[in-house]
């Protein structure tokens, strides 16, 4: 224990700075990534600040590490452990945990940046990223913004502005009204002349918040009204604008990378058309759709228009293409994309050293003809988040288990959080960006569904059985896809994997194997003389696996880890270790690997297993057990259509009935926001309301009681 | 052999005996049967054991069977063969019969071959349990003078061998028909649950009524569990409450699972049904040893032993004030995050059930920081008290996790007389003789620092996370008393977090062993496991001790 002898008070101070420590894992698996190498000559930066939290926090200082840089980190108190404060060389808490109090808070990230002496400031993406107010304060004091010139800020920032700069920029852009728009009946008006259906967004948003599509009057006055409310508490600013929805479009970006000399590249593109509400889940880099003239044109255009805000450091043009690959201008971001390790990984650049070569006045080592495309790269956004409910509402949680698949090869994982960390309601959920490479798309796609396999993710609800589905779905492997991809294949939902025969065999086998070795194991008994000297194992097991309504009889012989079973008039050989103790689960099923997760086992027979990405309950009983289990009353459940719960946790916006109304069908009931998301929750059915347990201003968990119906 | 049989002498033995008697020496002469020795009488005694036999096993009948089945529930013989390893059942008793003359009670119709009650032995998971089964559907499970006798007779081997007890309730009440006869019957097995106390684990599971007396076994046994709505334990029904106290209440509210598990304490714990509470019966039984002169159990572990746990460097707030769940805490250093708590649902700011290490059982006894600050009062004082007695009977080491800011205050906990039942886990720590392990987690404030198995009482190995506070009282309260009046009370605040807020002052007396890192806490415990494997702590010779009951 290190801390022994030590004055009291400095105790705690040397556990933190033991925290501090680098982990070596990371740096090791992040080197791979890139082919340029650091020049150490270059001087850049004695000191910098990241204005962020999270995967990003960490990201930017893994790069500063890299260069000899010394990093501030900034938190709000709930994360005073966060990882990222661990990693840096100082940290300095900002406010509490709504953002808008810490990491919104300019006041105290200047007081953060003068006490601590930092040169410069990365932002990350997300908050201040962004701000132009924030980037004209660090100029007056003299602090660089890593990052672009206020100018370029503003002018891509404002999305009409944009539109217009691009229009002049001879940039491709989509039919539009190009002002703010005041009011919802103007907002209909407007969308009426455009012509159905219409996006209304926020002016200065991004990021799908404060973003809805309409496609009839009524939808349009509700998307205003939605969008005008989320803008204000996302953006501090409800301007509104409205064009012509581009339907069953792909979401195709450019990045860019300019210095302060006139320099401009394009480091070619990223498909990020796999979105759910018009967030993006899976990227890749390159796209499959593209070919090398339309990437050019796509490029050129993109540098002129960074060059016309005279661009420095960074940014992404996004476009919409259509089938007929027509490419239109959506808007610039003007920071490092959450996206940008795909680009890294094909390109073998590191955009956040590039970003602070370029912030320190230094031109661009490279030509536009050094920018390469190796290979493939896929970025899988796993959130903590629960994708059978609208493809992913938040879920929040404390990270009981946690395991990154980083040993795998050619898998990068940006992560800003680690076993025990909590995710809160304060925050974006997402858990990590979880990047895959390879020298072909196919590569790439199957070490993606080894990395899926093997993470472990324990104690909030993940979307890796989205992802997972994805990624393995024949229209995504096929290039197919838009940004109505999920929509589409899932009209219905997503319901997670559907089991074939075979598959479904696979997995009964595996869980009925998985019960007896467990029931072997309890007769293990160490040292015990009094345990009887017969043997109790029987040679066939009969067993009864129930999944979902269906209860399939098998039996199960073993010989030393191998178990056979026989189920639904098949045989299934088993094979593994059968650690009963280990998350992960790698089994060989009828000679081919598989890696299952153990999620949770009990007494009562029911075994919980992710197979193929999904998790499955499954109850195993032994034959009497089943058949006596069938004298069991079954349970009634709750009625769902008379109570209205949170689906996820956040804070009740508004409440829009009292006991005694009557609500018809699909009435909205209350609103509640989490993540910044407002969601508007409404009536399954027309009825009275008995009685309404919730109030605005309230927190309420993830299945707390809002209202109830007659 | 068939020499020996046609001995004469020998067959007039045979035909004098009574039914019952030549139980052991059937499954042999059933493939004699064609010989031609066989007597008329011996023909007949043999149809007679099968007939028995084939009675005993219908019980009630299979009408009553059915109707037990209605109620969603099985029957005495359906629960033994769950609850044991296949084959293993041996009963004993099949053909007793009761004694009753009264009422017409002697009519063949009213005799039923074993009575109200299944009894054996078997075995779960192959480790040896005695066992007794009330059968509902002979006279709904009344107790008579032979249905007792059968059950003391399987606790009297239980004690004789050294194993536990299992009992599975099913049962009306008394046999009315036999009177003193039964309340004798119900004094006989009290009296065995009470010399059984502490020699053998006794475990009882209601899965039906209990009412009356009767409910008096399974409160003097160690653990009682019950099967969700279709169980009830009452010392008098709601008819009788009703003309007594003029109160209406259901027996699911007056003795449900939900109020014994939550409001009343009697129950440990409750399960969905009869299937789900056999099951988890057999896991539970898993932790326990045999007897009180067998060691605690070690199964077969697959956890390393010295798996380091980052999660817990973060687990407990920055701000002292701030809860988190001490469950979070036992899943991650425990074997495999199998914890199987007892009484969950009742007194929840004291956590207390079984798990492994390495895969030795051990008692976990943690404060719960979640629930009421984690605060020692009436109801989680006994319910730590005698969870914490029940290891040390048995065997098995306690570890103790402590983040505790005291008594709870108040004329409710003064007037139900928190301070006799404080004592009671005061007792029960000091008294104990087996490892015990305690790691301070964070807060270890006042008398109730001395309580949770600290160093003074015996502690074997004390541990101090870096978060750990052991002082007589948090810092405001300690300043407004120190510094009473004093202008700048946060000054002297500060001073005092500085010296009292941090492991030191006890570290520096020798009153925890070590300051360890969180992440290393299941290896250290490990370890210290089987070093005290080994331990001999005797207490003074006494008569038997006197808690403060």
């Amino acid at each position: 224990m290190a801390s022994h002898g030590l004055s009291p008070s400095l105790n705690r101070l040397l556990l933190a700075l033991k925290y501090a420590t680098f982990q070596p894992r990371c740096c090791a698996v992040h080197k791979a990534h890139y082919s340029t190498v650091y020049n150490g000559n270059e001087k850049t930066f004695d000191k910098i600040l990241i204005a962020n939290r999270g995967e990003i926090a960490c990201r930017v200082i893994k790069t500063c590490k890299k260069m000899g840089i010394q990093t501030v980190a900034v938190h709000s108190d709930v994360d005073s452990s966060a990882v990222h404060v661990k990693m840096a060389d100082e940290a300095v808490c900002v406010g509490p945990a709504p953002t808008s109090k810490s990491y919104l808070n300019m006041d105290a990230i200047m007081d953060a940046i003068r006490s601590t002496g930092a040169q410069a400031v990365h932002p990350g993406y997300g908050f201040l990223s962004e701000n132009k107010e924030f980037a004209k304060r660090l100029a007056a004091e003299g602090v660089t913004f890593i990052g672009p010139d206020t100018h370029a800020i503003q002018a891509m920032g404002d999305k009409i502005e944009s539109k217009l700069i691009a229009k002049a920029a001879k940039v491709n852009t989509i039919p539009g009204f190009d002002g703010v728009v005041k009011t919802a009946e103007e907002a209909v008006k407007i969308a009426q002349d455009i012509g159905y259906p219409v996006m209304i967004k926020a002016s200065a948003g991004g990021g799908g918040k404060g973003m809805r599509i309409a496609w009839n009057n009524e939808e349009t006055r509700e998307g205003f009204r939605f969008s005008s409310q989320e803008a204000a508490s996302s953006f501090g600013d409800d301007r509104l604008l409205i064009e012509k929805y581009i339907d069953n479009p792909r979401h195709i970006e450019i990045q860019v990378l300019a210095d302060k000399h006139g320099n401009a590249l394009w480091l070619n593109e990223r498909e990020c058309s796999i979105q759910r509400r018009n967030q993006k889940v899976v990227e890749e880099a390159p796209s499959t759709f593209l070919d090398p003239s339309t990437r050019r044109a796509m490029g050129e255009q993109a540098v002129q228009l960074a060059k016309a805000v005279q661009y420095s450091s960074a940014g992404t043009v996004e476009f919409l293409v259509d089938s007929k690959k027509n490419f239109y201008f959506l808007e610039m971001n003007t920071r490092l994309q959450v996206e940008h390790p795909i680009t890294e990984c094909i390109t073998g650049l590191d955009l956040v050293e590039q970003m602070i070569r370029v912030a320190k006045g230094y031109k661009l080592h490279h030509k536009q003809e050094d920018i390469p495309i190796n290979g493939w790269a896929i970025e899988s956004r796993v959130y903590a988040e629960d994708p059978y409910k609208s493809f992913g509402l938040p879920s929040i949680g404390r990270l009981s288990q946690y395991q990154e698949p980083v040993n795998l090869c050619n898998v990068r994982v940006d992560s800003g959080i680690q076993e025990g960390s909590d995710i809160s309601i304060y925050y974006d959920p997402m858990i990590s960006k979880l990047v895959t490479y390879g020298a072909t798309r196919a590569e790439a796609l199957s070490k993606m569904e080894d990395a899926l396999d093997n993470y472990v993710i324990r104690g909030v609800t993940h979307n890796i059985p989205l992802l997972r589905e994805i990624i393995t779905h024949p229209r995504f492997i096929s290039g197919d896809i838009s940004t109505n991809f999920l929509p589409e294949v899932y009209p219905d939902g997503f319901k997670g994997h559907q089991l074939e025969a075979s598959t479904r065999r696979e997995l009964l086998a595996s869980a009925a194997a998985l019960h007896v070795a467990s029931q072997l194991r309890s007769q293990r008994i160490l040292g015990n003389q009094r345990v009887s000297n017969s043997p109790v194992e029987c040679s066939c097991w009969e067993l009864v696996v129930k999944l979902g309504k269906e209860a399939h009889p098998v039996t199960v012989t073993r010989s030393g880890n191998t178990y056979t079973v026989e189920v639904d008039g098949e045989r299934v050989e088993v094979c593994g270790q059968w650690s009963l103790a280990s998350p992960l689960l790698p089994l060989t099923i009828n000679n081919t690997h598989r890696m299952l997760q153990s999620l949770s086992r009990d007494a009562s027979g029911e075994i919980v297993l992710q197979y193929l990405g999904t998790s499955f309950k499954v109850r195993v009983l032994s034959k009497l057990a089943a058949e006596l289990n069938s004298y069991m009353p079954e349970k009634v459940p709750e009625d769902t259509t008379s109570i209205l719960r949170s689906p996820m946790p956040g804070t009740v916006v508004a409440v829009s009935v009292k006991a005694g109304d009557t609500v018809a069908e699909g009435q909205e009931i209350c609103v509640i926001e989490a993540m910044k998301m407002q969601n508007s929750l409404t009536a399954v059915r027309q009825a009275k309301v008995k009685s309404v347990h919730c109030k605005a201003g309230e927190t309420v968990g993830e299945g707390d009681l809002l209202v109830e119906l007659e | 052999m068939d020499q020996i049989y046609k001995d004469t002498k020998h067959r007039k033995f045979l035909a004098q005996v009574k039914h019952g008697a030549v139980v052991a020496a059937l499954p042999q002469s059933s493939s004699q049967r064609d010989c031609r020795w066989y007597s008329v009488s011996n023909l007949s005694v043999k149809e007679r054991i099968e007939k028995k036999r084939k009675a005993a096993l219908l019980g009630g009948g299979q009408k009553r069977i059915d109707a037990q089945h209605k109620k969603g529930k099985l029957t005495a013989r359906e629960r033994v063969e769950l609850l044991l390893d296949p084959e293993s059942f041996v009963e004993s008793d099949m053909f007793l019969e009761h004694r009753c003359s009264d009422f017409g009670m002697e009519q063949d119709k009213n005799k039923f071959p074993g009575d109200s009650v299944v009894t054996g032995r078997g075995r779960i998971n192959g480790r040896l349990v005695y066992v007794f089964s009330q059968d509902f559907t002979v006279f709904g499970g009344s107790l008579s003078g032979a249905h007792a006798q059968k059950i003391c007779k399987i606790m009297d081997q239980a004690m004789t061998v050294g194993a536990p007890v299992i009992g599975l309730n099913d049962s009306g009440g008394a046999r009315i028909q036999e009177g003193v006869e039964s309340l004798a019957g119900y004094a006989d097995i009290f009296l065995r649950n009470v010399l059984a106390s502490g020699v053998v684990p006794q475990i009882s599971l209601i899965m039906g009524p209990c009412a009356g007396g009767a409910v008096y076994s399974p409160a003097l046994t160690d653990f009682t569990f019950m099967v969700k709505d279709t169980s009830y334990l009452f010392i008098t029904g709601p008819d009788v409450v009703k003309s007594v106290t003029n109160e209406d209440v259901t027996q699911e509210e007056l003795g449900g699972a939900k109020t014994h598990t939550t409001v009343s304490g009697v129950a440990h714990r409750a399960f969905e049904n009869d299937v789900e509470a056999l099951l988890n019966l057999r896991e539970f039984f898993n932790f326990l040893p045999l007897s009180n002169q067998d060691p605690a159990p070690i199964r077969e572990c697959h956890d390393p032993n010295d798996r380091l746990v980052p999660a817990l460097d973060t687990i407990v707030p920055f701000e002292s004030t701030k809860a988190y769940d001490m469950l979070d805490i036992v899943h991650a250093i425990v074997d495999e995050r199998d914890f199987f708590e007892i009484m969950p649902n009742y007194a929840k700011n004291i956590v207390v059930g079984f798990a492994r290490m390495n895969g030795r059982t051990v008692g976990i006894v943690g404060n719960q920081p979640k629930v009421a600050s984690g605060c020692l009062d009436i109801n989680s004082s006994v319910k730590g008290a005698r969870f914490v007695r029940f290891c040390d009977a048995f065997n098995i080491p306690i570890i103790t996790f402590v983040d505790v800011p005291g008594f709870l205050p108040g004329t409710a906990q003064e007037y139900g007389g928190i301070i006799r039942h404080g004592a009671k886990l005061l007792y029960a720590f000091a008294e104990a003789t087996v490892p015990k392990i305690t790691v301070i987690t964070r807060k270890a404030y006042g008398g109730a620092y001395d309580v949770m198995s600290s160093k003074h009482l015996r502690g074997d190995v004390n541990y101090a996370w870096p978060t750990a506070e052991v002082a007589v009282m948090g810092a405001k309260g300690a300043v407004q008393i120190i510094f009473r009046g004093k202008e700048n009370q946060a000054e002297a605040e500060a001073e005092y977090v500085d010296k009292f807020a941090n492991p030191f002052p006890a570290a520096v007396r020798g009153f925890v062993d070590d300051i360890i890192e969180p992440s290393t806490t299941r290896k250290k415990i490990c370890r210290d496991l089987e070093v005290l494997a080994s331990k001999k702590q005797v207490n003074p010779w006494k008569k038997h001790a006197n808690i403060p009951l």
